[in-house]
């Protein structure tokens, strides 16, 4: 490379809509990183605007760190950089290139996400996004107006957290053909259930634990039903297999009837009872609790992540990582913003 | 009694009638015949696996007549049921009739119920059994697991299998 072509840097602004778990980790890293990057990949990352239902601020010089953390503590800003903006305005009229959107999932019609993101990619942004919602739902029309607008959209932290799987199968095994991808896609089931078996307790006493500690929600649903895992199995069947499928293409069976009899005999016969979603090339799309060999590499135990993917030239591959968490997910969102200038 | 039996045959036409006819000549009920042309053996003699319904005593002179055709009789009856796996049940398992659960799979002919753990918290709650099916074939096996599956939806039980 020519020294020129080193020096050469460029100014990369962003802005982020929903200032939740996930946001604040992004501006976290993206401000611990920042010289890092900068040295590395030639990236001068630059927060620019961050939005939230708390308000919104703005610099388009970049924002500071105290000016974030301040807008995260929720005390009134008496600084110019707050200003009367919804997420919208924000997206359209502030000049940026990658629009993060790390507003909660909603399954129901992707909202707000789905309009945040579309907006984005209309005024010619590109959009890293930990939102499963408008993937799950709108995959292809969303990919459709990215190639129209000639814009990215990277979603690596909506499966497996900080686990690479999508730009692993889409990079790394480019060239392969995907046969199937099975595993453990959400960790709060997996901890559950790895309690249960190592601690002979019932599954209401340890989601209740669960909930104290905060790995669980206080309305658990969503992840011992197997919705979410059933949501990325979604974004999985789309985006690596390009199998046109929406949730309710998948059978969901969650962890709510599993009883510490069942997983003590499973133990005995050599097994785990783990909840795994399955995928595969014939669009077979299912998540359902499963014997897991003790043996295996899916079985892991705790709040961790697992997947295996099967593939027709490096056979079998099998990534383990942590699935959720502020800066797990943060992580999986730098890494996707540095991937699109790369 | 049922009595599985693995062949080798000569790869000339009609040979698998041949092996047959003995079969139905001393009154027995084919099952199943698995006829594995892609897996000839190092002499050139393909396998096939019989599964039939028949008299004990009249298995010496089924024998005998299958050697004087000129066929290879490698093994009888023991390893029937070559492929299993364990599943676990989750449900009213005792309360909807588990004998007729059992029964489904073993009336197959190629599948059956080889074992079975039961743990019954209380009367009222739940119970969970560990189950051994046990079959003469991969594909018979997971049909096994269908036939249970289908079986214990009904039931309103809920079956883990392996990965």
């Amino acid at each position: 490379m020519r020294a020129e072509e080193k020096t050469k840097t460029k100014i990369v602004r962003i802005s982020i809509v929903g200032f939740g778990h996930v946001g604040s980790g992004v501006a976290e890293v993206v401000m611990r990183k920042h010289d890092e990057i900068l040295r590395k990949h030639g990236l001068d990352l630059q927060i620019v605007g961050i939005a939230d239902l708390k308000g919104t601020i703005i610099d388009e010089a970049g924002l500071s760190g105290d000016e974030i953390v301040r807008f995260r503590a929720g005390r009134a800003l008496k600084t110019e950089v707050d200003v009367d903006m919804s997420s919208l305005e924000l997206i359209r009229e502030i000049e940026h290139e990658v629009m993060v959107e790390a507003t909660p999932t909603n399954v129901t019609n992707g909202e707000p996400g789905l309009t945040h993101i579309i907006t984005a990619l209309k005024s010619d942004r590109h959009v890293v996004t930990s939102n499963k919602g408008p993937l799950a739902l709108e995959y292809r029309k969303l990919m459709e107006l990215a190639e129209r607008k000639g814009r990215e959209i990277r979603f690596e932290a909506t499966v497996g957290g900080a686990m690479p799987l999508i730009s692993l199968i889409r990079e790394n095994l480019a060239g392969n053909g995907i046969i199937s991808i099975k595993g453990i896609l959400n960790g709060t089931c997996n901890y559950i259930l790895t309690r249960m078996t190592n601690e002979n307790l019932p599954y209401e006493h340890v989601l209740r634990e669960a909930q104290e500690i905060g790995i669980a929600e206080t309305d658990p649903s969503k992840d011992v039903k197997g919705i979410d895992t059933a949501v990325k199995l979604v974004i999985l069947a789309n985006s690596v297999f390009g199998i046109d499928a929406t949730y309710r293409d998948v059978k969901v069976r969650g962890i709510t009837e599993i009883t510490p009899d069942a997983l003590k005999l499973a133990k005995d016969a050599g097994y785990a009872i783990k909840l795994i979603g399955d995928v595969d090339i014939d669009g077979q799309l299912e998540v359902t609790p499963r014997l897991v060999p003790v043996s295996d590499p899916l079985n892991v135990g705790g709040t961790l992540n697992v997947a295996t993917i099967r593939t027709d030239l490096a056979g079998d591959i099998t990534v383990i990582g942590k699935g959720a968490g502020s800066i797990e997910a943060a992580s999986a969102i730098l890494s996707d913003i540095i991937a699109i200038y790369s | 009694m049922k009595i599985s039996m693995d062949i080798e045959l000569k790869d000339i036409p009609g040979q698998l009638v041949q092996a047959l006819k003995p079969v139905s000549d001393l009154g027995g009920n084919i099952i199943s015949v698995l006829h594995q042309r892609d897996r000839k053996t190092a002499s050139g003699r393909v396998p096939v696996q019989l599964v039939f319904e028949m008299e004990e005593r009249r298995l010496d002179r089924l024998v005998e007549k299958l050697k004087a055709e000129g066929m290879h009789v490698v093994s009888i009856g023991k390893e029937r049921l070559k492929d299993s796996m364990v599943v676990i049940l989750i449900g009213h398992i005792v309360h909807s009739d588990i004998r007729d659960t059992i029964e489904k799979i073993d009336s197959t002919g190629f599948a059956e119920v080889v074992g079975l753990s039961l743990s019954m918290p209380g009367v009222d709650k739940k119970s969970s059994a560990a189950l051994v099916l046990s079959a003469i074939g991969k594909k018979e096996l997971k049909e096994a697991l269908k036939i249970l599956e289908a079986t214990a939806s009904k039931k309103g039980i809920m079956v883990i299998s392996p990965i």
